[in-house]
């Protein structure tokens, strides 16, 4: 019961999808089948909801290191929570969007949601510049090669890039920085991206295969659970 | 808590009071709840400030907003599935008194018994809070890996493989009229046939040493050695130009919140 039936799920499901394709009257049950998967998604949304309040409920009531953030957490998950399922000063009825313009849960995404992401976000740009500081440095052919591609394209976004390169004949505009830059995108990086795409083709399908055969059977976990 | 920290705490508290005081008359004559829209614009530039805060090092303001980042966030996620998904798609196909509890539309033919086999399985994924019944999560994770995996398989298949392969197929020689026209046209121009031919041998040879990089059932040595060489330039050029992208995206990040913190909180800028 704990790995039989698991693996048979994954089996007839799997078998189920790839036959659908073969199949006319089974063509629907692919995205019959996404829904599904949609609706048990919101579930496990629950799940990860819940289990945050376990693990910061734990480490309140054992007091443990920095359990005074576990207020902060445990309170802007239900005061968000509120807000959204129960559509707290939302202009319209319970027919209303969620997001309704207005309403407290519509408040906190625009004052605190977006703010807090993308700020979280923007951090990332700083440690990005100082780890390309260190990395970047041209130690080697590839590592200059990196260098030079990232330089033309940063620099062809920017209004600098257009005004160093402006004087450049429209006979030889492919070396004007910002039509440089777009080249690369479409040349080499395009052939870059293809040949990686590929791979990621080939090893998903291969993955599936190990999945829907029941190879590969790390996602159950061990016995003991 | 050391003295340094209480005095760091009653500044930015006073400093939070008089900005909100400040942006409350700022906003006076504008709106009916001109002190609320004075405290949440006070409130974002705090949160904002206190992210950035982690830059010098960890510390309370950081972890404040940390923790507070991570409630909301699970929340709104759970409220987005519960009213999109559940109260969207599923109960206008299981139930109509609850459809008209929602008020959203029951369509009679949209009506699926099997609609209830989701509900079930995602029940018995909340089994995984239960210590003695945890197992049963693995029936729902289950049908979630045999999804992907079957909708993977074929989407894969034609989108990463079959797609780019045959994309990657395309003329050499393009718009070709004769070496004479070749030769009496030629430019540098981005959108020259000159530009366009080179464009299409970098993406198929790009592609095809790419690939032999990748392929490491045969020691790389001589010709094929020398090519896989090639597709390492050509990957390290791919990783550049993805490089420049996303610090350019962060970088666009953070000019927004530079904007409001200057704009919208201290309008120093117009």
């Amino acid at each position: 019961m704990k790995r039989q039936v698991p693996l048979f799920i994954t089996f007839f499901v799997g078998t189920l999808l790839i036959l659908s394709v073969f199949i006319p009257p089974m063509e629907n049950l692919g995205e019959n089948f996404t829904l599904f998967f949609d609706i048990i998604a919101v579930f496990a949304f629950f799940l990860g909801g819940g289990n945050l309040l376990r693990v910061h409920f734990k480490k309140l009531s054992k007091k443990k290191r920095d359990w005074q953030y576990s207020i902060v957490t445990i309170c802007g998950f239900f005061f968000m929570l509120a807000a959204g399922l129960f559509k707290i000063g939302n202009p319209g009825d319970i027919a209303s969007s969620v997001t309704a313009e207005g309403s407290l849960f519509q408040t906190i995404y625009t004052n605190m949601f977006v703010p807090l992401g993308s700020t979280m976000y923007a951090l990332l740009g700083f440690f990005v510049a100082s780890a390309s500081y260190r990395a970047f440095r041209a130690k080697n052919r590839e590592a200059t090669i990196l260098l030079i591609a990232a330089f033309i394209i940063l620099l062809g976004r920017t209004p600098f890039g257009t005004m160093l390169t402006v004087w450049i004949p429209d006979s030889m505009s492919i070396a004007q920085i910002p039509n440089l830059a777009i080249w690369i995108m479409n040349s080499f990086n395009l052939a870059g991206q293809r040949a990686i795409l590929i791979g990621i083709g080939l090893g998903v399908v291969s993955m599936s295969l190990r999945l829907i055969l029941g190879v590969e059977r790390t996602y159950l976990g061990d016995d003991s659970a | 808590m050391k003295k340094a920290s209480w005095v760091i705490m009653a500044l930015v508290t006073v400093v939070f009071v008089v900005s909100w005081i400040a942006k409350s008359s700022s906003y006076n004559g504008e709106t009916d709840n001109y002190i609320a829209q004075g405290f949440l614009v006070t409130f974002a530039a705090f949160l904002t400030l206190s992210i950035m805060s982690f830059l010098y090092k960890d510390n309370p303001f950081y972890k404040f907003a940390e923790h507070l980042f991570v409630g909301i966030s699970a929340a709104f996620w759970m409220c987005m599935g519960f009213w999109s998904t559940i109260v969207g798609n599923l109960i206008p196909r299981l139930s109509s008194s609850l459809s008209e509890w929602f008020k959203v539309p029951y369509i009679e033919s949209d009506y699926n018994i099997a609609f209830y086999v989701p509900v079930v399985l995602g029940i018995l994924l909340l089994m995984r809070l239960s210590s003695k019944r945890g197992w049963l999560s693995r029936w729902p994770l289950a049908f979630i890996v045999g999804t992907t995996a079957g909708l993977n398989f074929i989407r894969y298949l034609r989108s990463d493989f079959i797609k780019q392969i045959s994309a990657t197929l395309v003329p050499l020689v393009v718009d070709w009229q004769g070496v004479g026209h070749f030769f009496s046209t030629f430019s540098l121009s981005a959108s020259g046939q000159f530009v366009a031919i080179v464009t299409n041998w970098v993406v198929f040879l790009g592609v095809f040493c790419g690939l032999i990089y990748f392929f490491f059932s045969k020691e790389h040595t001589g010709a094929f050695g020398r090519a896989s060489r090639v597709g390492i330039w050509v990957l390290m050029i791919t990783f550049g130009a993805s490089f420049g992208y996303t610090v350019m995206g962060r970088i666009s990040l953070l000019v927004g919140r530079i904007t409001f913190l200057f704009k919208d909180w201290l309008e120093i800028i117009g």
